[in-house]
Parts: C-alpha cells; sequence; structure tokens
C-alpha cells in the first residue's frame, strides 16, 4: 500500500504541476500571462543554474553573459539568417553550452569565492564585448527583430495557431516559455538523481572525497557548465523572443546578480522550490514599487527583502517546502 | 613619434595613474580587511563609500570645512560599518560563503536605496581636499591634488599596519581572521573582531569616497561603482589574502591602465574598465593567489 503511494504521491503531484500550468492563463488577464512568461525565462536559467551552484557547488555569479550567448545567437539568427524565431532555440542552447563548457575549463582552477569573482568579471565585461563585436550584434542598439525580419516573429499578428488551436500571442509565449521549464526541470530532476547527479553532489561535498571515489573531476566539472550553459542559453533565447529586440543593455550584470538570488532563495540544492525562486525575483521590484514610489525606496525594500530571505530561509523556498513535506515523505519512503 | 617619446609626459601619467590608484587602494584594503576576517568579498563595499561620501556632502552642505566634514564622517562610516556587521551579517557568520555573498549583493540595493531615498538625484560637487596648482618637480608639473591623495593613502595603509603590527587591539584581530577557533579559547571576542574589521574597513571606504569625489566635476549614486570593480581587480591582483598586495596591487594597476589607456589607441578611455576585468581574469587564470598570496594548503 505504501509502496504505491510512495509512486502515486509524485505522479499527483507532477500532474497537479502540469494542471496548474496549464490552466494558470486562463485564471490571470492575457498581459499579466506574458509577465509569467518572462518569469518563466528566470526559471529555467535559475534551474540551470542550480545544477552547477546547488548540485555541483560552483558558485557563478555570470549566468547572465551565458543568457547574452544564448539571446544573441537567437536574434542573430532570425535578424541576418531570417530564421524563424522559436527555431533557434535549440542552437541558442548548444551556443551557450559551449561557451560554458570552454568557461568550465579554466574554471576547473578555481573554487569557491574565487569563481565567483572570475565569473562576476565575465558579466560585467559582456556589454562591453557586445558593443565592440557591432557587426554581430549591432552594437550599443542591439538587434530588433520587428525592424529587420518581422514575419520570422512568431505571433506578429497578435494570435498563433498550433496544431489548430488558437491562443494569443501572450499564451503563446506563455505556454512555450513554461512548456520548456516544465521539461528542463524533469530533465534537471532525471540527472540529478542518477549518476551524474551522485557525481555532481559528490564534487560539492568534497572534491577530494569525490576524486578519490574515481568521480572524474575535470569532466564532470566542465560537464555541469555546460549543462547549466545550455538552460542559461535556451532562457536567453526566450528571453529574445519575448522581448523581440536584444542589446547589450539586456543583459547586465544585474541580471546574473538576480538569477544567483532567484537559485538561493528558491533552494540550492532542491528542484522544487526554485519556481518560486523565478516569481521571487520577477516580482518582487513591482512590489517593491506598490509599497512606496520616493525614489530609492524600492531598491531599499528589494535589498531589504533578499538579505530577510535568506537569513530567515537558510534553505531558500525548497527547504522549507522540504521542512513541511518531511513528515509525509518520512511516512511514505521510511521501510519499517 | 619614437623620438620625440615625451619623458615627462610619462612621468606625469605615472603620477596620475598611481593617484587613482591609491584611491582603489584603499577600497582594496577595505575589501581585504574583510575578506580575511568574514571569508567573503562585500560587494557592497563600494556603495558604503558612496553613502558615506553623500553624508561628507551634507556636512559640508551644511557648513563643516572639508577636513572637520572629513573625519566626522570617517568616525560616523566606523559605527555605520560595526552597525551593518551587527545587523545583518553576524546572523549568517557560520552560514556558506553563497549565503553571506547573497547578503552583500542585497546590501548593494539596500545602501544605495538610502543613498537616493535620503538625497535628490541632482549631481552634487565637493571642494577639493587639496589645492589643485601644479607644482613642478624636476621640471615636470604634477598637480598637489594627486600628491596629496597618494600621500594621504599611503599614511592610511601605514597607520592600519601599524594598528595590526603593534597593538593589542590588532593582534586580537588578527587572531580572529586566522584562527578564530582557538582564539575564542583565548578570550579573544572574535565576533567583536569582525564587526570591528567592517568597521574599519567602511571607514577606508569613506576615505576612498571622499578623495575621489572632489576629483570629479560632479558625483552622483553611481560615484564608486567603476572603482569598486578597480579596488577589486587591484586586490585580486595583489592578493585577496594580503593587505601589501591589495595595496601594491592597486598601485600597479592604476599605472597600468592609465598608460595602457594613454598610449594605446584602441583602448583609450571606454575601454579601461574591460581591462581591469581581463587583468581580474587573467591573474585568476594564471596565479589565483596573487601576487604576494600563499596558496592555501589545506588537509583533508
Amino acid at each position: 500500500m505504501r509502496r504505491v503511494l510512495g509512486i502515486a504521491v509524485p505522479l499527483l503531484a507532477a500532474a497537479a504541476a502540469v494542471g496548474v500550468f496549464l490552466l494558470v492563463p486562463h485564471l490571470v488577464s492575457d498581459f499579466h500571462s506574458r509577465d509569467l512568461a518572462e518569469a518563466g525565462v528566470f526559471f529555467i536559467a535559475i534551474v540551470g543554474l542550480n545544477l552547477l551552484t546547488g548540485y555541483t557547488g560552483q558558485i557563478s555569479l555570470g549566468h547572465g553573459a551565458l543568457m547574452a550567448i544564448g539571446g544573441y545567437t537567437t536574434a542573430a539568427l532570425v535578424v541576418h539568417e531570417h530564421w524563424r524565431d522559436v527555431w533557434t532555440i535549440p542552437l541558442a542552447g548548444i551556443a551557450a553550452g559551449i561557451v560554458g563548457f570552454l568557461i568550465g575549463i579554466p574554471a576547473l582552477r578555481l573554487s569557491g569565492l574565487y569563481l565567483a569573482l572570475a565569473t562576476f568579471a565575465f558579466a560585467v565585461a559582456m556589454p562591453s564585448l557586445l558593443k565592440k563585436f557591432s557587426g554581430l550584434t549591432g552594437g550599443s542598439q542591439g538587434l530588433s527583430f520587428l525592424e529587420s525580419s518581422p514575419f520570422q516573429v512568431t505571433g506578429l499578428k497578435g494570435t498563433v495557431t498550433v496544431f489548430g488551436h488558437t491562443t494569443t500571442a501572450n499564451h503563446f509565449l506563455y505556454y512555450l516559455t513554461w512548456g520548456i521549464g516544465l521539461v528542463g526541470l524533469a530533465i534537471a530532476w532525471l540527472i540529478v538523481r542518477g549518476r551524474f547527479g551522485r557525481a555532481f553532489r559528490a564534487i560539492r561535498d568534497s572534491e577530494a572525497a569525490a576524486a578519490s571515489a574515481g568521480v572524474n573531476l575535470p569532466l564532470y566539472k566542465t560537464l555541469a557548465f555546460a549543462l547549466s550553459g545550455v538552460y542559461a542559453g535556451v532562457a536567453g533565447s526566450l528571453f529574445a523572443i519575448q522581448s523581440e529586440i536584444v542589446n547589450p543593455l539586456s543583459f547586465t550584470v544585474l541580471l546574473s546578480i538576480l538569477i544567483v538570488v532567484g537559485a538561493v532563495v528558491g533552494g540550492l540544492g532542491s528542484l522544487p522550490g526554485l519556481v518560486l525562486g523565478a516569481l521571487f525575483i520577477k516580482y518582487l521590484p513591482s512590489l517593491a514599487g506598490h509599497v512606496s514610489t520616493r525614489p530609492g525606496a524600492p531598491d531599499f525594500i528589494y535589498g531589504a527583502a533578499i538579505i530577510l530571505v535568506v537569513i530567515l530561509l537558510p534553505g531558500g523556498a525548497g527547504g522549507l517546502l522540504g521542512r513541511l513535506f518531511a513528515p509525509l515523505t518520512t511516512w511514505l519512503y521510511t521501510r519499517r | 613619434m619614437l623620438l620625440a617619446f615625451d619623458w615627462s609626459q610619462l612621468a606625469q601619467q605615472t603620477v596620475i595613474g598611481l593617484s587613482s590608484g591609491a584611491l582603489w587602494a584603499l577600497l582594496a584594503l577595505a575589501i581585504v580587511l574583510i575578506y580575511r576576517s568574514t571569508g567573503v568579498v562585500n560587494f557592497a563595499q563600494g556603495e558604503m563609500a558612496m553613502l558615506s561620501t553623500f553624508v561628507a556632502w551634507s556636512l559640508v552642505h551644511h557648513g563643516f570645512s572639508f577636513w572637520e566634514a572629513f573625519f566626522a564622517t570617517v568616525a560616523l562610516s566606523f559605527c555605520g560599518g560595526v552597525g551593518i556587521e551587527r545587523a545583518v551579517i553576524r546572523p549568517v557568520e557560520r552560514a556558506p560563503v553563497l549565503t553571506i555573498v547573497i547578503v552583500t549583493l542585497g546590501l548593494v540595493f539596500v545602501v544605495d536605496g538610502i543613498a537616493r531615498w535620503g538625497w535628490t538625484a541632482e549631481t552634487k560637487s565637493l571642494p577639493n581636499a587639496f589645492s589643485t596648482r601644479p607644482i613642478q618637480i624636476a621640471g615636470v608639473a604634477f598637480s598637489i591634488q594627486d600628491l596629496g591623495n597618494i600621500a594621504v593613502s599611503i599614511g592610511l595603509v601605514l597607520l592600519i599596519g601599524v594598528l595590526f603590527r603593534y597593538t593589542k587591539l590588532g593582534l586580537a584581530l588578527r587572531a580572529a581572521a586566522i584562527n578564530p577557533q582557538e582564539s575564542r579559547l583565548l578570550g579573544v571576542r572574535v565576533s567583536w573582531m569582525i564587526a570591528i574589521g567592517w568597521g574599519l574597513a567602511a571607514a577606508l571606504g569613506a576615505v576612498a569616497g571622499m578623495l575621489t569625489a572632489p576629483a570629479l566635476a560632479s558625483f552622483d549614486q553611481n560615484l564608486m561603482q567603476p572603482v569598486l570593480l578597480y579596488a577589486l581587480a587591484g586586490a585580486v591582483l595583489g592578493g585577496l589574502e594580503s593587505p601589501v598586495g591589495a595595496v601594491v596591487g592597486s598601485l600597479l594597476l592604476g599605472v597600468f591602465v592609465n598608460l595602457v589607456g594613454t598610449y594605446v589607441d584602441w583602448v583609450g578611455n571606454d575601454l579601461r574598465l574591460p581591462v581591469a576585468l581581463a587583468v581580474i581574469l587573467g591573474v585568476l587564470l594564471i596565479k589565483p593567489a596573487g601576487l604576494f598570496g600563499r596558496t592555501a594548503v589545506r588537509r583533508v
């Protein structure tokens, strides 16, 4: 009985998540589903960062730069090569994955705070690099889909028809982003519960112990970087598709910081809480703006909220969820 | 071109580089002090220095002379630094590195918010700490301001050095940073030592801010953002563990960046910051411990 329940409960939870995913756009306004789609972009990047930071223990403060790689890959293919925007997503993921892998190689020499600093420098330098290679990236103007190849923008007419179903463009973006997000979450879950995940966690907990147990450190660390890069690239690509324009200011160091904050608030080393982390970084600025619009007040509230959450919830939202459901999971999965 | 190489220009540019490097050195030293005691880089160090500078601006605005405001601000910043440590760092003292890093990133927003809340967005200016009159040394004109900045920074660094080396408080500060557990057993109040470290760092940052601002025609709430990046680069170049390294690294970086910016047209004025960032990346990849740092060897 308990064994059946042990399988049924997670399946039910997954079904409920899919149900919520499908229903939400019908409960909120059309405009709001677009906001949620933006939160979905953060979600995908956060899931990727969590594989790297939460499971492998490598701090990256530069994921915004990897998102820039994805976003600019999509933009360049749409604007220069006139590809349909949605078909560029896999390539954007691959491109950022390769860059992630390349960053992973020098990162083998660094750990902890030093890696954080190196990736931070990468993120700060990214906008100037994008401006420098203006032939490909359009310089500080950036690349605008609507100006150069409007017919490649899915949802240009305001509605999108997929397999005979017609939805509004905003709903389409929501389903596209969160659909990819949920698939990405499922893949991340499969990765972390298998052989790779064990190797990742072993590296996080002790590199020396992992190496002596036969874990190939260089392989798994660069692999974690590459995987994480794929997620960031897909997120950046979706970001570009949603805003229909990319420029160097789309991917500042602030974006990198937000993603790390989202991952920590969502809970490093756990997956379900990350939805809350994404919603946190998406909605906190506007919530802070509601409290007071005096100059500086939103910044203050925003920073204070981040500090408070980190102090009060050391495990993030994921840790809180884990504690809330601890009686249930203990009952389900303990053999007596 | 090569024949007409102007040695006095080289000397001038070197001193200008040393002058900005000296200001970065103060902030870099602040970063190193906190790194040694708390084990993290305080990303809010620049914003804290910016807030101190705004306090100094208000004092000057209310009729204080520059130097009165200077010392009052240093004292206030020390208290502010201690207060920040007590309020937000102490609760996460034993948390993982990333948690403390996130707290300092949150502090960036908080301090920035306070500065935008309390002071308007219009640009401000501070009177010059030193005369801007040039003086001739061996036929080359240097500005007194640059030389003054260098003198104040070196003086402060020596003062901090004396504090750490020859006083009982300095000994306790060093002990708390190097081996907290044993220091605690020997009666050092480690937690308070960390707070004092934050106070010293905030005071150093305040000096950096108050000397950076007058050199600019005007400043706003973004005053210290580039300075923080240069200071980080300087600290990494010298070695995050080493106070001497932070100072030497920042001075070297100041000269290097200024000379590259002057003599390499391709870099010019816009690409100075990326040069500093490239220095961070290069040092971390080639010699992560920096020029003066020691590679930590651990038994596991």
